[in-house]
């Protein structure tokens, strides 16, 4: 202990403080701790993913030029792209499972995100407060489903009622799969939405109102374009997990990694392959390298469009409350 | 006076406007029915299979009869170690981010530091802009562990946790060939929900200390406390409901997903209790995935796997709305 | 009051160093001890699933404070655990390639000793509304290939025709590719499940469905008699034609495991194979070895 301290302070006093450094010390490392575990995730993830690039043995398997451009033989794209690891000359084409991965995100988005901002504008618009209330737990409800319950609930009874209803050739197809996933993303569109929707300043409908406009014209025309951001923002989070989700498409899909436009054909998603796959795959192999290249892509991805998103809302945060929001 | 024409176009008006109102609140009636059905036919089909013996006994016969009462074990474990991972070290990063990081943006502190040129105090407003960051970058990476698909947590599980970590330590003290930490158990498993669950605290536990209202911190520090007893005993008791909440939800959200722990120590089927933190655990999530996926008979475990969703379904509405209902108290509470 | 949050703090700390500790002494400790032995681990073929699950009950009634431990996953998991070391027995629908013998070699230090235990008639299931009984190998390929997309072509109603699968870690999909396709490619559009209960249940419940499994999964399925050529008769899965060879795609169910395993994996194996464990694998489903 240096000198001064000791002169200055009493022994009790030097005991609070020490302890108030040792805290001092605690909170700053934890405070480095989700940074830290982000980068050994990406480490970590792509660690596994080196010898696509540095061994030559498995480099030959599996590399990028396989995975996003070789092409078979064949008159359809389906013959084309194929992904089977396991066959005598191992085909490693990504192309089917992203293209998978896109469609079923694609029939997401589009049954959440017109029912999300419906929702959100009818319950920040027009709902009383009371119905309020009784709205948001409901959705908090839905959000808390797991997602490994959907994905059973869509197996076992959402794809047989759909098939009886349109007639689908395959029963668990991309409307299935999608539509489930669309369920789950329902609630976060809902709730950044409507965070926005609300946040808007209520001079915005005075001033409306006040020039004569009606209420729903107000909605439409005024709150909701001055919550673009945060509507756009939650449509580019939803897109992050929808890329993401594992459970849904694993169980509801299909599971055929096939290069179809078709939303009527099975699909198989990147996530859902590394689920599948995973288990019985060697350590180093080139299987094993290109399930984590996958890893890696998913985490690029929704890395790069949740930054995106959590930007702009930040940004309409700011816009909104000042600068010290 | 309003002409014929004028009128009209406005009674023409309010009707279109009924309409799309009542499109809207159809969004909404969809979404609840949407619950509704669910929750309805999960509860209608699984409901008669949760009987006492249900709940309390194993499964036999290769998972087509009996109960589940080791996955209720294995999924109660896994999250009691989850939250003992996850609770400390979330709200102590939460603590830091609130308590321990200037107060203004980040533009808003550069601009302070590039304005005080040649003014006293410029180091102080440099070290302020650095500390800016580096929490704008924590609060960065925290909203982005948030989004990162649960499996890709899986594969850190089994790439840092198990190879990594796991294998060091068994190659660090057992014999060559054997494994008992670079494998599959409820540790790994644990810690790797915990960090999928740490962003869900972290923000719930700052929203909680943001209740607590400045002045407070400053009638305490002005007293002679240190910043260390402020939090302990101003800022941490009053934010204790907050800090719940935010555990609880973290919890429930935790113990249905079943990705981040197919990989590192879910079982299929064990004829034993989980004992040890490196032994394997059945799971109520992975157990309706493998009754869905991988049934050895399917029809005779269709009212199992049905009464397993609805004994996850309940456990995670519970938890949930216990938080929902102590958050929606305690924001009562401040409102009034 | 708040003291407790450092107290609670170094409560939870202590608990789970006491858990980690635990979890070391006990498998360090020499024996007396050890609350409960060492579990034997088996792992791997989704078909013979059921067969480990059964025998493993049976053994465990026979030898109690024996734990033996069954999971499915598909043969391809069982032998890449058994690779990597988180095994203690594989079981697998389909023999072990040389490639993946010597990396396990490699690995666990010692032969990998390969026993038959049982044996199996990889059946063709179609939809009981289906007329089409009898199909030849060829027919059965082209089908899985894509090249053959409608029932007609092969005798059946005007119908497209659904493809189910398993997934490529299955030995059974090995074994199927290997031995009808001749180890061409299947079609993309091949629905992969995770269990052969569930190809059979998604054919059970598809009127164009086509499925292939394990002959002791069929259930409210029709299996296809199965033609070498066209000019051959068409032979059933059954005991008798498994037995004498005559069905085409008869298979054996194998055990895997190193040379070097402890006693608990070679006193099993060893039970696997005596009459009184062979009468087990008639009752499952399967056919005892000759």
């Amino acid at each position: 202990m240096s000198r001064r301290f000791e002169a200055d302070f009493g022994r009790g006093e030097r005991r609070r403080l020490i302890w108030n450094a040792a805290m001092t010390g605690v909170f700053s490392v934890a405070g480095w701790v989700a940074i830290l575990f982000i980068f050994l995730i990406f480490v970590f993830t792509f660690k596994e993913t080196l010898p696509i690039f540095t061994d030559p043995e498995v480099r030959e398997e599996a590399n990028l030029y396989k995975f996003f451009f070789e092409r078979q033989d064949g008159p359809t794209l389906a013959e084309q792209f194929i992904w089977q690891p396991t066959s005598e000359q191992p085909k490693m084409s990504l192309i089917p499972i992203i293209l998978g991965t896109l469609k079923a995100t694609f029939v997401g988005l589009l049954f959440a995100c017109p029912i999300g901002v419906a929702a959100a504008l009818f319950s920040s618009e027009f709902a009383p407060a009371r119905l309020r209330e009784v709205i948001k737990p409901v959705i908090e409800l839905l959000a808390g489903i797991p997602s490994v319950v959907m994905g059973f609930f869509a197996l076992i009874v959402l794809a047989t009622w759909l098939q009886s209803a349109f007639g689908f050739t395959y029963r668990l197809n991309a409307w299935n799969a999608g539509l489930a996933l669309g369920i789950a993303l329902v609630p976060i569109i809902y709730t950044i939405s409507e965070d926005g929707l609300t946040a808007v300043p209520r001079a915005f409908r005075e001033a409306s109102y006040a020039l004569g406009a009606s209420r729903f014209q107000t909605a439409w025309s005024v709150v909701m374009p001055a919550a673009a951001p945060a509507i756009f923002a939650s449509f580019v989070l939803a897109f992050g997990r929808a890329i993401g989700e594992t459970m849904i498409l694993l169980m509801a899909g299909g599971n055929a990694a096939i290069t179809s436009f078709n939303l009527n054909d099975p699909l198989r998603t990147l996530s859902a392959t590394i689920a599948a796959e995973l288990g019985e795959v060697v350590n180093g192999s080139a299987h094993y390298s290109a399930l984590f290249f996958m890893g890696t892509l998913l985490f690029v991805i929704t890395f790069v469009s949740n930054t995106a998103g959590l930007w702009v809302i930040r940004r309409m945060q700011i816009r909104m409350q000042g600068e010290k929001a | 006076m309003p002409s014929p024409a004028t009128a009209a176009l406005r009674g023409a008006r309010r009707g279109a406007d009924r309409i799309a109102v009542t499109l809207l609140a159809l969004s909404v009636i969809l979404i609840v029915g949407i619950l509704v059905v669910i929750v309805g036919n999960i509860a209608w089909h699984g409901v008669r299979t949760v009987t006492w013996e249900f709940i309390s006994q194993p499964p036999r016969q290769g998972l087509t009869a009996g109960g589940i009462f080791p996955a209720i074990v294995g999924t109660a474990a896994l999250v009691i170690l989850m939250t003992i991972a996850a609770v400390p070290l979330g709200v102590a990063t939460a603590i830091y981010l609130h308590e321990y990081t200037p107060a203004e943006g980040l533009s808003l502190a550069w601009r302070r530091f590039k304005k005080s040129k040649g003014l006293p105090g410029r180091r102080r407003l440099f070290t302020r802009f650095l500390s800016a960051l580096l929490a704008t970058i924590t609060r960065s990476a925290v909203a982005n562990l948030a989004g990162i698909p649960s499996i890709v947590f899986g594969l850190f599980g089994l790439g840092f946790f198990i190879q990594f970590i796991g294998r060091s330590i068994d190659r660090a003290t057992l014999p060559p060939v054997e494994l008992l930490w670079g494998q599959g158990s409820l540790l790994w498993a644990a810690l790797t929900l915990a960090l999928l669950t740490l962003p869900t605290v972290i923000v719930a536990t700052e929203e909680a200390l943001r209740t607590v209202p400045h002045d407070l911190r400053e009638a305490s520090l002005a007293l002679g406390a240190t910043r260390w007893e402020t939090i302990r005993r101003i800022v941490l008791p009053g934010s204790i409901s907050g800090i719940l909440t935010g555990a609880i939800l973290g919890i429930s959200r935790g113990a249905g997903e079943v990705a981040p722990i197919l990989f590192t120590g879910a079982a299929y089927y064990l004829p034993y209790l989980p004992e040890r933190v490196t032994d394997q655990f059945m799971h109520l999530g992975y157990h309706v995935l493998i009754l869905s996926t991988q049934s050895p008979d399917v029809e005779a475990t269709k009212p199992l796997l049905y009464g397993t969703v609805f004994v996850l379904l309940m456990l995670t509405f519970l938890l949930n709305l216990t938080g929902v209902i102590i958050r929606s108290r305690t924001r009562a509470r401040l409102r009034a | 009051m708040r003291a407790t949050s450092t107290f609670t703090r170094v409560l939870f700390a202590g608990t789970l160093t006491l858990a980690l500790a635990c979890g070391q002494r006990t498998e360090q400790s020499a024996g007396g001890e050890s609350r409960r032995t060492k579990p034997l681990t088996i792992k791997g073929s989704d078909t013979m699933v059921i067969l480990g699950q059964r025998l493993s009950e049976e053994y465990m009634k026979k030898n109690p404070g024996e734990v033996v431990q069954v999971t499915g996953g598909g043969s391809g998991t069982g032998i890449a655990a058994l690779i990597n070391g988180t095994v203690d027995l594989a079981q697998s629908s389909r023999a072990m390639t040389d490639e993946e013998k010597s990396k396990a070699q490699q690995n666990r230090g010692a032969a990998i000793v390969e026993t038959p235990v049982a044996l199996d008639a990889l059946s063709v299931f179609v939809n009981e509304a289906n007329p089409v009984k009898e199909m030849t190998i060829p027919q059965v390929a082209d089908i899985y290939m894509g090249k053959v997309r409608n029932w007609r072509q092969v005798g059946g109603p005007n119908a497209p025709i659904v493809l189910y699968g398993r997934e490529n870690s299955s030995g059974t999909y090995d074994y199927f590719r290997e031995h009808v396709l001749k180890k061409a490619d299947f079609s993309p559009s091949v629905q992969t499940l995770q269990g052969t209960a569930a190809v059979i249940n998604a054919v059970a419940k598809d009127r164009n469905g086509i499925g292939y499994g394990g002959i002791a999964y069929a259930k409210d399925v029709r299996a296809v008699g199965i033609k070498k050529d066209a000019a051959s008769k068409a032979i059933y899965p059954a005991e008798a034609t498994v037995a004498d060879g005559s069905y085409p795609l008869s298979r054996k169910l194998f055990f895997y495991y190193p040379a070097n395993a402890p006693e608990r994996v070679t006193t099993f194996v060893q039970w696997s194979l005596a009459p009184e464990a062979q009468a087990f694998v008639s009752e499952v489903g399967y056919f005892p070895l000759r």
